[in-house]
């Protein structure tokens, strides 16, 4: 009952962020230069066909109303067409998320398999040799760009050693993709039963997500090491060493639990990064996601994807941090009961 | 009467950027079975890290450097980690000065109570579950059935204290040691735990260790006492005796440091500090604050010697005084 009452009350927060999102993301379109009336009809059309275009599309109206109207829009599902595709943005989008999802997930995935048992031994073995070469690693991935990691990862791993795929997309050349449920080539693969495509999303997959992954497992290491090490001194896990509770239980229940909730906040950052910011390596390993979409939008100047690509990545965040507050609440009784 | 636990000349060092720090040196006391023994002295003077030491929880940089801890015929700083792990909790439970902070925050008190009853006594967790709101009753915990689903934000510190003394006696430990219990609680909540504690250890048949720099607990609530100063154990006897005649001068300076309101006695602090345990001199470390401090005292370090019946004191001016007697 009253986890109810602090989900509801953190729902009822989100709704003026996204406000808030839509009046920048529309501002900022706003405000840029460029008529795009002129844009739409070209060079060398008459001022008064101009004025005519401007009319059709609302530009005439004061800001308000072409904001109601972009607000409608959007809540509607209309966020314009690309001018490359030639089709809604809303279906470009919903054909590349899915992409991006899977590839988010599996960095993420790996960034914690590592991260946090790295983070809990080097808070443990504090100063040991372990911890200084958790440090280096650390810093080394978040040091070393990913454009650069990926094109080495390529140039090793496929053109040396040949044990990855040509990087070139979700699946390995003749396969056809699985029915789409999720859309995530690897669970839609399990879910037929279709253990070929599995295989081959997951070995396209490898390359890409362990050069994320290495990249965003440093700061969930650096996070979990030092939670840790500030837990480890808490008079409540010296009573746990006195109660006699055995050592993996202090360490990876008691203490790991209690370090949790900076290790979500900064989770929540992680994922609202891999999946906005992953476009440089979408690009290197010509993955279909929306970061690549956004890249090439950029680069033929199609104002459509661009703006809603802005607006997606702000909401993401909003909901990723509504998120994040809802796992506050299920870890920490204090919140939850506040 | 053998004792609970006998400690043999202990001391421990913490290694810090300054040098060596000697927090206990040389301590020697025992427990007796059905007991409560006392063990006051100022802060800092290696009361808590003594109490580490007995559960074998001093950690780096610090470490046990000499002396013995028996308990069950056994010295417990020869066990290897998993000998000690059917002892800590289980044999010897601890109580901490911070209840407050001592609790998990994120399980709630009925769960931390009830996994010691299923780890120590191998119970299922239903059982557990039982025993352990039956042990918060126990503890005077008012509707223990719905406070055990409760998180130890929602308890007074009072009552986050019995839930400590719960845990530590959920696994019927033979030795239970109390740090400083009644810190930070007010004067009547500190009674009423002082008064469980008693009961309790009476009750249950476990001796108790009971830390604190208060002699007014100390009158109230034990049988003997044992006094350290600056890591150095330097008077033990029984409560009596040691208010109506302390022997060492740094128990004598404490005994008339009481405030008192029956008598017409002038309070008096003790003078000078703690001494830095830095690099400490070979000596007793009450030199420097001791009025019948002699030149032997800075070269040997005084043991502790029979000085009445059950009373035990490390001092060379005492030893003197007694002789010339």
């Amino acid at each position: 009952m009253t986890f109810l009452i602090y989900f509801l009350r953190r729902l009822a927060l989100v709704v003026p962020t996204l406000l808030g999102v839509t009046i920048i993301t529309f501002t900022l379109t706003y405000l840029l230069p460029g008529n795009p009336a002129v844009v739409k009809a070209g060079p060398l059309v008459p001022p008064e066909v101009v004025a005519e275009i401007e009319k059709a599309m609302g530009l005439d109206q004061p800001a308000w109303v072409q904001y109601w109207r972009y607000i409608s829009g959007v809540v509607q599902g209309d966020l314009g067409t690309s001018a490359s595709t030639g089709r809604p943005v809303l279906e470009d989008f919903q054909q590349r998320l899915p992409a991006t999802l899977e590839l988010t997930l599996a960095s993420l995935l790996i960034a914690l398999v590592i991260g946090i048992p790295l983070g809990v031994q080097s808070a443990v073995h504090r100063d040991t040799a372990l911890d200084h070469v958790g440090r280096i690693v650390g810093v080394a991935g978040v040091a070393m760009p990913t454009f650069w990691t990926g094109l080495i990862a390529i140039y090793v791993f496929f053109y040396l050693m040949g044990v990855a795929p040509p990087p070139l997309g979700r699946l390995g050349a003749g396969l056809e993709p699985p029915p789409t449920f999720t859309g995530l080539y690897v669970v839609d693969g399990l879910l037929t039963g279709n253990w070929k495509v599995v295989g081959s999303a997951l070995h396209q997959l490898m390359l890409p997500s362990i050069v994320l992954g290495l990249s965003v497992m440093a700061p969930i290491a650096r996070m979990v090491r030092s939670t840790m090490l500030e837990i480890l001194e808490s008079d409540y896990i010296k009573a746990a060493w006195a109660a006699g509770l055995p050592r993996r239980r202090v360490v990876y229940g008691d203490a790991l639990f209690n370090a949790l909730i900076p290790v979500v906040t900064i989770l929540g950052l992680v994922f609202g990064f891999l999946m906005a910011g992953n476009a440089v390596v979408e690009s290197v390993f010509a993955w279909p996601g929306i970061g690549n979409y956004a890249i090439t939008s950029l680069m033929t100047k199609d104002s459509g994807p661009i703006q809603s690509f802005v607006l997606f990545v702000a909401v993401l965040y909003v909901i990723v941090n509504f998120v994040v507050d809802i796992v506050y609440g299920l870890i920490d009784p204090r919140i939850r009961l506040e | 009467m053998s004792a609970v636990i006998a400690v043999e000349d202990l001391a421990v060092r913490f290694s810090t950027d300054h040098g060596e720090v000697e927090a206990v040196d040389g301590a020697s006391f025992d427990v007796r079975p059905g007991e409560i023994l006392g063990l006051v002295g100022e802060s800092g003077s290696g009361k808590s890290v003594t109490a580490m030491a007995l559960l074998q929880l001093i950690r780096k940089p610090g470490r046990i450097v000499r002396g013995e801890i028996v308990f069950d015929g056994r010295d417990l700083c020869r066990l290897s980690e998993e000998e000690l792990a059917s002892i800590r909790g289980a044999k010897i439970a601890m109580v901490f000065q911070t209840p407050r902070t001592a609790l998990n925050p994120l399980i709630t008190v009925g769960e931390q109570v009830a996994r010691l009853y299923a780890l120590h006594g191998g119970l299922s967790s239903a059982v557990s579950r039982r025993r352990a709101v039956d042990m918060l009753r126990l503890v005077g915990i008012p509707e223990p059935e719905r406070r055990s689903r409760q998180y130890p934000h929602q308890f007074s510190g009072g009552m986050c204290q019995r839930v400590m003394i719960a845990m530590a006696l959920a696994s019927a430990p033979r030795l239970l040691i109390a740090d400083e219990p009644t810190t930070g609680l007010d004067v009547s909540t500190a009674a009423r735990i002082l008064d469980l504690l008693r009961d309790l250890g009476r009750d249950t048949g476990a001796s108790i260790l009971l830390i604190t720099h208060d002699l007014g607990v100390v009158a109230a609530t034990c049988q003997r006492v044992a006094v350290m100063h600056a890591g150095q154990m330097v008077e033990i006897a029984p409560v009596r005796a040691l208010f109506a005649r302390p022997a060492h001068p740094y128990t004598r300076a404490l005994v008339r440091s009481i405030p008192r309101a029956d008598r017409e006695v002038t309070m008096e602090p003790i003078p000078g500090a703690v001494p830095s345990l830095l690099e400490p001199p070979p000596g007793c470390r009450y030199v420097g604050r001791c009025p019948w401090v002699e030149d032997r005292c800075r070269r040997e370090k005084p043991s502790l010697s029979e000085h009445a019946a059950d009373h035990l004191v490390a001092c060379f001016a005492v030893e003197d005084r007694r002789a010339a007697v």
